[in-house]
């Protein structure tokens, strides 16, 4: 089946081609047929996953049979058995021959450029990408059929949808990719969509302004992947990642270069995937319609980061400094971030920055295990699409985005309130919900990993947790408990946004049992499937830590109840006690300043002095040099023309012309007509030959 | 016999009939010498046939081509003739003087 595993983008291709060109003239303007294609792109994905999945714990099967029986061993007589575990300290595990993971590579080759190097084209398939497939081709479905309500008589429906299909395709593409250019260009793809998506109701300014922003922060990120795939290239002298896998393996790469190359690669993932300090775009990508920050947020774009590391997890295992600044950088994002969403009026923006938070789990938890990492990654997607169509559901119930204008919303709209709850349950990491297991193994990580950067991320990541456990209480009881505090009167979304979101809440609640941290499950759960490499298998990587899985649950349950003990009485954003934290509240409300930093530190000076200067570098410099050229150019050509054609090449021709009009004019009068003339010539003429022939 | 009493007479003869052609000027005239230069050429293959030929092997070559041209000569003068005919049908003369309309 993984053959054709390819057919996954290419039908999502083909469905945005067939929308952009014939979807006004459907009866459901081409929504139906992205969702059609992603229908199929899931059954695809399905079957991918499990033969890729199954193909893995087979794999992981062998390897620990190997070792039951390798571990019999003869000390001093008596026969001493070692029952290795093949999952606990992965790199102890010897892989016996013949066993490996699931990994289908094809490739084409295109022309080749010369010197040795051409540029391919190519599909891998392993662990990962087949997640990823499930992941994205599922949340995009239930985008696709929510959207069919939430933007229902909109002017530009048929192009909101080839968007749609586009951005997924684009994902999808940066997914499968076996090679670093392949991945660069779903990248550059994704972030034109997302400029296109979030500007998709670019008559007001303000989300112009929002797009601009959101696709100039992510290629400032960008100019650092570009240099880090340059550099991996110019270390490993290849695009394609497995041999790069390779590459590091064989130990023979310059270990600065690498590191340069990695955190280059990195800066990429700090803008796509918001972290700080390329975090600012995302609470304003908000502009766009809110399934598009569903899209966004939980499958196609903000992921792409996360999943450029764990891509790339072998490469930055060798390289520990990258790895700490990972730490780093993912901790901040996490903490600082998950504060920012305490303040926020605006439904969706508490969300975007529960995101940038949960993202800042994901990359500080890729410094320490792969599988935590992308296990977050996968729960998260499920349940912050969920959230996200749920405020979605009560922003088209309310036409407003801001909890001021909700508040009692339980009674009206039940389905949304019941899916709510459990995607911000599972957010705030309540067991036995999927939050809680993938943040938990995150935490686990980093606690078993130990050192400076792992203590930080567990004492930090834990208060975090309790930061987002009380924000969203604070938004569920701002929206659903008390009076209704807003226009009109709102009523439950129609069925097309409401069945999405109970299929989401099932993932949302479940998805974490896929990888108990228990031996029953243990190893053959999500680790097994979603490896790439047996080498990099960690097995159960993390050991359930009871007390810290108790602290966090704790440290989560104090978060709610302080937020039910604030919010319960005065459901009210006006007396909001968050909001009268005096110097609290105004850094978090100005967001740390960051905004204004950036303008004042980098927009300002160039849009107002360097971008000025350019132009007038261009206008008084540039056009005169061209202008100067043309005029010189211009000159030089009638100079020829008058010297060169008109005397010299004119002269000549017209010379030749009247030098024999002026023979012949000399040479008409010995026309005489006198016959015996011409006879008389005639005999001179025979004299003077025959004289010259007998003289010589 | 010498070669040089045919030759020398008919070089006379040439140079009698060249500057018949070109003083003449009656057109009946200018024919005559043209035919005097031709018997003068004649003569001279005659001659050349005779001296040539002298052997026991007779060359007959000269004598052949003598009667080729008188009868070239014959028809030419037919031809000739019939041209100044219509010359003096069109003006009333055969002076070639007047005949000079083929010029610039």
């Amino acid at each position: 089946m993984s053959e054709f595993a390819w057919l996954i983008p290419a039908v999502m291709a083909l469905s945005a081609l067939t929308i952009l060109l014939f979807g006004k003239r459907m009866p459901r303007h081409g929504a139906e047929v992205g969702i059609l294609a992603l229908g199929v792109a899931f059954v695809l994905s399905v079957l991918v996953a499990v033969e890729v999945f199954s193909a893995n714990v087979a794999a992981v099967a062998e390897v620990e049979e190997a070792h039951s029986v390798q571990s019999v061993w003869e000390v001093g007589g008596r026969e001493v058995t070692l029952v290795v575990d093949a999952a606990e300290g992965g790199e102890a595990a010897e892989i016996p021959a013949g066993v490996h993971e699931f990994r289908l590579e094809q490739s084409t080759e295109l022309s080749p450029i010369g010197g040795g190097f051409s540029i391919e084209a190519g599909t891998r398939i392993d662990g990962l990408t087949a997640m990823m497939f499930l992941l994205v081709s599922f949340v995009s479905l239930m985008v696709h059929v929510y959207s069919t309500g939430y933007m229902h008589g909109d002017p530009r429906y048929t192009w909101y949808f080839t968007l749609l299909s586009v951005f997924t395709f684009s994902m999808l593409l940066l997914v499968i990719a076996n090679n670093l250019l392949m991945v660069v260009m779903g990248w550059e793809l994704v972030g034109v969509c997302s400029f296109l998506l979030i500007g998709f109701w670019w008559e007001e300014k303000a989300n112009s302004d929002a797009a601009i922003k959101a696709l100039l922060t992510t290629k400032l990120g960008d100019v650092g992947l570009m240099v880090g795939v340059v550099g991996l290239w110019s270390e490993f002298g290849t695009f394609n990642i497995t041999r790069i896998y390779e590459g590091v393996a064989a130990g023979d790469f310059d270990q600065g270069l690498l590191t340069f190359s990695l955190l280059a690669l990195f800066i990429g993932a700090v803008g796509k995937s918001a972290q700080f300090p390329l975090h600012t775009w995302l609470p304003d990508a908000m502009a766009g319609p809110t399934p598009v920050s569903a899209l966004i947020h939980a499958a196609t774009m903000v992921t792409a980061g996360v999943f450029l590391i764990a891509r790339l997890y072998p490469v930055y295992q060798a390289s520990p400094t990258t790895l700490t600044v990972i730490a780093i950088i993912g901790v901040i994002t996490l903490f600082a971030m998950g504060l920012l969403a305490l303040v926020q009026d605006d439904v969706k923006r508490v969300l975007a920055y529960s995101t940038i938070s949960q993202l800042g789990y994901m990359v500080a938890a890729l410094a320490f295990s792969y599988t935590a990492g992308i296990f977050h990654l996968f729960a998260h997607g499920f349940f912050k699409a969920l959230l996200f169509l749920g405020a979605g559901s009560l922003i088209h119930a309310v036409h407003s985005n801001n909890m001021s204008d909700m508040g009692g919303l339980r009674k009206p709209m039940p389905v949304t309130f019941a899916t709510f709850v459990i995607g911000s349950a599972a957010l705030a990491a309540i067991p036995p919900l999927a939050g809680f297991w993938s943040k938990d193994e995150v935490l686990a990580g980093a606690f078993g990993a130990g050192g400076y950067s792992g203590t930080l991320v567990t004492v930090l990541g834990g208060l975090g947790g309790m930061i987002t456990a009380f924000y969203m209480a604070r938004v569920l009881w701002l929206v659903f408990a008390g009076e209704f505090r807003g226009n009109g009167h709102p009523h439950e979304s129609p069925a097309a946004m409401k069945w999405p979101l109970v299929v989401l809440a099932v993932p949302a609640a479940l998805i974490g049992f896929v990888n108990l941290p228990f031996d029953f499950a243990h190893p053959r759960g999500f680790a097994a499937w979603t490896m790439f490499d047996l080498a990099y298998f960690e097995g159960h990587p993390v050991e359930f830590n009871l007390l810290l899985a108790l602290g966090t649950t704790l440290l989560a349950l104090l978060g709610i109840a302080a937020a039910t003990a604030i919010y319960r009485r005065r459901a009210a954003v006006a007396n909001d006690p968050m909001l009268r934290l005096g110097l609290f509240t105004q850094v978090l409300q100005n967001k740390y300043y960051l905004d204004q930093l950036y303008m004042g530190v980098i927009v300002r000076p160039l849009r107002d002095r360097v971008a000025p200067a350019a132009y007038w570098f261009n206008d008084h410099v540039l056009d005169r040099i061209v202008n100067l050229a043309g005029a010189g150019a211009v000159g030089l050509g009638r100079v020829t023309y008058r010297t060169v054609d008109q005397r010299g090449i004119d002269g000549v021709v017209n010379g030749i012309g009247s030098t024999a009009n002026y023979t012949g004019n000399l040479l008409k009068f010995a026309q005489s007509g006198n016959v015996q003339l011409y006879a008389g010539a005639l005999f001179v003429g025979v004299f003077v030959l025959g004289v010259l022939f007998a003289v010589a | 016999m010498q070669a040089v009493y045919p030759l020398v007479f008919s070089a006379a003869l040439f140079c009698v009939g060249v500057y018949g052609v070109l003083s003449r000027r009656n057109a009946v005239l200018v024919l005559m010498s043209v035919e005097l230069m031709l018997a003068s050429v004649t003569i001279n293959l005659v001659a050349f046939g005779a001296i040539l030929g002298a052997g026991a092997d007779p060359l007959l070559t000269g004598q052949v081509f003598a009667l080729f041209v008188m009868a070239v000569a014959a028809a030419e003068v037919g031809v000739g003739l019939a041209i100044v005919l219509l010359l003096y049908r069109n003006r009333a003369s055969v002076n070639i003087d007047d005949a000079d309309l083929m010029k610039y």
